[in-house]
Formats: C-alpha cells, structure tokens, sequence
C-alpha cells in the first residue's frame, strides 16, 4: 500500500470520528435540559479535541499505527461480512432464528470452505456441521435457558 | 481469615458443575487460536441470566482462569498462542514440543500456571478486603477521578496511539450516555429506536469481541488450514512434577512479574508473560538455552500470566476499575446481576464475593488436573476451520445478544458495534479503553452530578474536583499514565516512520 493510500485511508475513519466528535458537542450544548448534558458536554469536548488531533496527524500523513485495509482483504471479507449483514438484519426476524442461522453458518462454512465445490462430501458436511451445530444451540437456549426466539416463517 | 467460611458455596453441586464446566470449556476454548479469552467470557454471560449471582460469578471466573491457562496447548503444540498471554509460551514451548517433549512442556506449562494461579488468588483474598475498607475513604469526587483513571490507564497503556487510544476511551463514555438521562429523565443522543434503552453493555461487549474477531476468520479467506499438530508422547506425571519445582527460581520470577502487573490496570497477560520470560532469561545461568526449549521459559511465563488473573481483579472488586478487559466484562457480568464491587461486595453480599474468589482458587487445581488430562484432544479441536469457527461464533453473538432482553435492537447493536470496532482497530483504534468507557461512564457520571451538588453547596466544583490529597493524587496518576503513553509514542514514531518508508520503498521495487 502506497504512502498517499495510506494517508488517505486514515483520513476516512479520522474525518468519520471528527463529524461524530462535532455533532455530541453540538447536540450537548444545544440540547434541553442543559442539566441532563453536563456530563456529556464534558466528554463531548475532550472528545472533540482529541479527534481534532487525530484528524490533523491524518492530513499529515503522521497516523500510522494501524494496518489499514487492503483491497485484497476487503475481497476477502465482503462476502462473509455480507451474509452476516442480511442474517443479522433480514433473515433471523423473516424466516426465523434458528432456520437463519443454519443457513448463514453453511453460507459462511461454504464460502470459506477450502474443499472444493464440486465435491459432494465437502457439501455434506457444510450442511450437516451446522444443522448439528443449531440442534446444540436449539437445545442449549430453547430447551435449557427458555429463551422465545422469533419464528418467522419457517422455525 | 473471613473466606474460610465460604468454602462450602463452592461445593454445592449447581456451583461446582459450573465451575466444572466453566474450566473444561475454558480450556477448550482457550486452546482455539482466535477465540480470546474477552471474547469467551462476553459469550457466557447471556448464560449466566438464569443463574444465582454466585453461580453466575463461578462459571465467568472459572472460564476467565482456564481460558489463559488453556492457550497454552496451542502455543505448545501448534505454535500459535490460544490468547495474546501465551505469545512468550510459544517461544520455548513449541520448541520443547518439537525436539519430543510435547507432553512434559504441557505438563509444567499447567503446573506452573496453577503455582502463579493459586498465589496470584490468595494475593486477591487478601488485597482485596484491606484496600475496599481504604476505598470507604473515597467520595463522588474520588469516585469520579477513578473511573476517568480507569479509562486513562487502559487508553493510554492498551493503545499503541496515545490520541486513539484516549479518544477511544472518550468513545465508550459517549456510547454509555446513550438513552435516557437517569435523574433528568431526558432523551440524550437517540438516533433510532434500537438505542431507546441505551446501549446494552453485555450485547455491546459481545459485539466489540466477537465479531471483528468474525471478520479476521472471514479476512483469511478460502485457504486450507496449514497448522500441524506434534504428536504428544507419554510422560510420567511425577517426573514433570519434580522436574517443574526444580525450576524454583523461573517460578518465582514469573509468579512476582505476574503478580505485580496484575494489579496495574491496562497491563495485561501478555506483558506478565513477556516480562516475566525475559526476567527469567536474565537471572538464568542457562540464558543461552532459551529459545531452544528450555523449560524455564515455558515456567515463566505460563506461572506469570496465571498469576495475573487474581490480581488483576483487586482494583475491580474493590474500586470498579477492571485491571483488564476480561475484568471489565466480567464487571458487566456483575452489573447485570445488580451486584456493585467495592464496600457494597463485600458488606451486603460476602457470599457472593467470596465464594467466587474461593471457586477461583479450587477453580485453578481443577485447571491443572483437567489441563494436563484434556491437553492431547484440546490440540485437536484447535485445528477446527476457520469458516467453522466464524459461523458458530456469529450464530453464538446473535443469540447471546438477543437473548438478554428478548430484543432484536441489542442484536442489531451488536452488530453494529462490532463492524465499527473491526474497521477502528484497522486504523489503531483500541477496543479494551472503548468498553472501559462504556462501563466506567455511569459510574463516572453518577459521582460526578453528586458531585457537583455536593460542590455547589459547598465552595464549587473546582475546589470539590481538583483539590484534597486524594484528588490530586488521582489526578496525578491520570496526567502520569498519559504523559507516559505520549512519551512512548515518540520514541515509537520515529521507528514506525522508519518502518512505513522502508515498507513504501518495498512495494515500490516490486
């Protein structure tokens, strides 16, 4: 990775912690009850200094503890971090927990499995590991610790 | 001699199951590189809901012990630490393993660990009571400086930037004031109807551990597993014994370091081990053979990071500040169950707070029997895929976070916070001063508006705040512990500078 990605890599989260610092600061101090946001004016203020020196080590290129991301790692980790995404947002309340989760854990083992696809017991085993996996899970938090999870459509 | 009475809690068959199983899957979980020992504790404490205080207590305790200690097995046999504490175990143990000792390094890494473990809890059992009497002395001001200590050390010490780590820790005190205000009862900072609660401390900590740990498994993308066990072969138990007290000395170095930087806040495991490994380095005549697999190596440092674990709970259980990470969460295990460390612990619930530390203590010999005995297969349940891995942790996160309140705003939390963590800590950002800011932020705002009452009937908030010996005492240590961090930075800088050119330079030749 280039000296200039770099630099520019560590501007976004830098910029992103910045914003962030700015708007708690504004909304403490603009906000009622002033007594309610004592505190936070407090914190909001240190906090903003702070990420007002970080975010100029960023434009001068001084911040550099950090691996930052690559565009290979990124590759890598979209897929999964996909399916974690709608798992977690979409499938577990619409098809129900626990058929989600069977099929977001053969989705992760499947794209990460290294056998290849082709093979039939390497697909074997990306459905059956995790459907005994979620029989564990069904036993551990329905049956043991009565937790009433959303059903969705399937189970 | 008050914890002698509470032996008995220990050995009722609910507490000792737990305590039981806490060790064993402790174990397990700590020989499987990627699984942290934070991360193993946040993960258990959804479990802990339907579970007496006591009982809770025991099973977070029992997992925090035999997590470090459990780390070893993969450091040994697989050369990759289970947890960041068994870093300097790999170093000689690997080595031992290799040249046909497998069986005797595992066999003195758990001795040792069980020696510092033991010493590292009767230190807790009798620290601990002596210095929450000293912390009655302490009022909202003091309580107020604490908990900004707390924060302060772990930014200033956990993080390799001085502003990151720092602004971290103000990122977790801002997170903690999400939701209503507790005297006002005013909205502060909800932007969505998730955050109407607040921010769940257990559903955020699961969040900040487990799923950029996640996203690391998903960032090594589809290649095959290239660790190798060595096989272990048979090793008379007796002769590890004798051979491991042999080695008084490696013992004692490793106990003490470990003992010491328990009782800082922010310096963890992995510092005990390192330190204590390079100590006994120094004062060994066979300095020469370590590296090699010399077992003094391995003695060192798995005695040093065991004998942290005890006293890195002396400011926890007595001041609310967590000496470590895994301390910080096993607070939020104690908040949940409306238990509140320091006088409170120890006058109104001594049942609670000695029978945990006593199941700590019985909790280490169960370590080291189950240790050596489970050493061999732990190995192997090492070498689960990582897609494996990564898809039962995500599944675990969702429920363990939904299911502390039924709510799918926690999931959702959860998940959040773990996202922004992994993409933070890519850019330097530090996830230990985050949570101790998202726990110690109440506290820290409770004393501070009693504060301020007591201050404006008095002679106002800047007398109240910044004077009295203990204020400025505090404030002392808040200013040392940064001017510290901003000193290393320096002397790093220059180094990291030195680093990235030469990297730039690297990249572009090729």
């Amino acid at each position: 990775m280039s000296t200039s990605t770099r630099r520019l890599q560590h501007l976004v989260p830098a910029s992103l912690v910045l914003a962030l610092a700015a708007t708690v600061t504004w909304l403490s101090f603009t906000r009622e009850p002033a007594d309610a946001f004592l505190f936070p004016r407090l914190i909001a203020v240190v906090m903003l200094l702070l990420a007002g020196w970080n975010f100029a080590r960023a434009v001068l290129g001084l911040a550099r503890v950090g691996t930052g991301l690559s565009a290979g790692l990124l590759i890598r980790l979209m897929p999964g971090t996909l399916v974690m995404l709608v798992y977690v947002f979409l499938a577990a309340k619409w098809l129900g927990f626990y058929v989600a989760s069977w099929i977001a854990f053969a989705a992760i083992y499947a794209l990460y499995d290294p056998a290849p696809h082709s093979s039939g017991a390497a697909w074997a085993r990306r459905i059956f590991i995790p459907a005994g996996f979620m029989v564990m899970i069904y036993l551990l938090f329905n049956t043991l610790l009565k937790v009433q999870t959303p059903r969705g459509i399937f189970f | 001699m008050e914890f002698l009475g509470y032996f008995g809690g220990v050995f009722e068959p609910v507490a000792f199951m737990l305590l039981l199983g806490g060790t064993i899957g402790g174990l397990i979980l700590g020989a499987t590189p990627g699984l942290s020992p934070t991360m193993a504790v946040a993960l258990l404490i959804p479990f802990t809901f339907q579970l007496e205080p006591t009982q809770g207590l025991i099973l977070l305790g029992a997992a925090y012990t035999s997590t470090v200690a459990g780390g070893a097995v993969s450091a040994i046999l697989l050369k990759i630490p289970g947890a960041p504490a068994n870093i300097a175990t790999a170093l000689d143990g690997h080595e031992m393993a290799r040249n046909g000792q497998g069986a005797k390094a595992l066999h003195m890494s758990f001795m040792a660990s069980g020696v510092g473990g033991v010493l590292g809890v009767l230190l807790l059992i009798f620290l601990t009571p002596v210095l929450a009497k000293w912390a009655l002395a302490f009022g909202p001001s003091h309580l107020f400086w604490m908990a900004i200590l707390g924060v302060t050390v772990i930014g200033s010490l956990d993080s390799k930037s001085f502003v990151k780590g720092l602004l971290s820790g103000c990122l977790g005190l801002w997170l903690s004031m999400i939701g209503y205000d507790d005297i006002q009862g005013a909205q502060r900072f909800i932007f969505h109807d998730a955050l109407t609660g607040g921010i769940n401390i257990i559903a955020a900590l699961i969040g900040i551990f487990a799923i950029p740990q996640v996203i690391e498994m998903f960032a090594k993308g589809r290649v095959p597993s290239s660790i190798s066990s060595l096989t272990v072969e048979k090793q008379s138990l007796m002769a590890s014994l004798r051979e491991t007290f042999m080695y008084k000395r490696a013992l004692a170095i490793g106990t003490v370091c470990g003992a010491i930087i328990g009782l800082i806040p922010g310096v963890g495991g992995q510092i005990a081990g390192l330190l204590a490994y390079d100590q006994s380095r120094k004062f060994s005549p066979d300095r020469d053979k370590f590296g090699t697999g010399h077992p003094e190596g391995v003695i060192a440092a798995e005695s040093a990071n065991n004998a942290m674990v005890g006293p890195s709970l002396v400011p926890l259980l007595t001041l609310s500040i967590p000496g470590s990470p895994t301390a910080a969460v096993l607070l939020g295990g104690l908040l949940i169950h409306g238990i509140f460390p320091g006088t409170d612990l120890f006058d109104n619930h001594p049942q609670v707070a000695w029978t945990f530390i006593n199941s700590m203590l019985i909790g280490q010999i169960l370590m080291v029997v189950f240790g050596i005995w489970i050493a061999g297969w732990a190995a192997r349940i090492a070498k689960v895929p990582t897609p494996i891995m990564a898809g039962a942790v995500l599944v675990l996160s969702l429920f363990g976070s939904y299911s502390i309140q039924q709510s799918m705003g926690d999931v959702y939390i959860m998940l959040v916070l773990g996202l922004g963590m992994f993409f933070l800590e890519k850019f330097g950002f530090s996830a230990a001063p985050l949570v101790l800011g998202l726990i110690l932020g109440p506290i820290a705002e409770a004393n501070f508006i009693q504060g301020s009452m007591i201050a404006n009937a008095g002679d106002g908030a800047a007398a109240y705040f910044l004077t009295g010996t203990l204020n400025l005492m505090l404030i002392a240590m808040v200013l040392a512990s940064m001017a510290y961090s901003f000193w290393a930075t320096m002397i790093h800088e220059p180094r990291r500078a030195a680093s990235s050119a030469a990297q730039t330079k690297t990249e572009a030749a090729e």
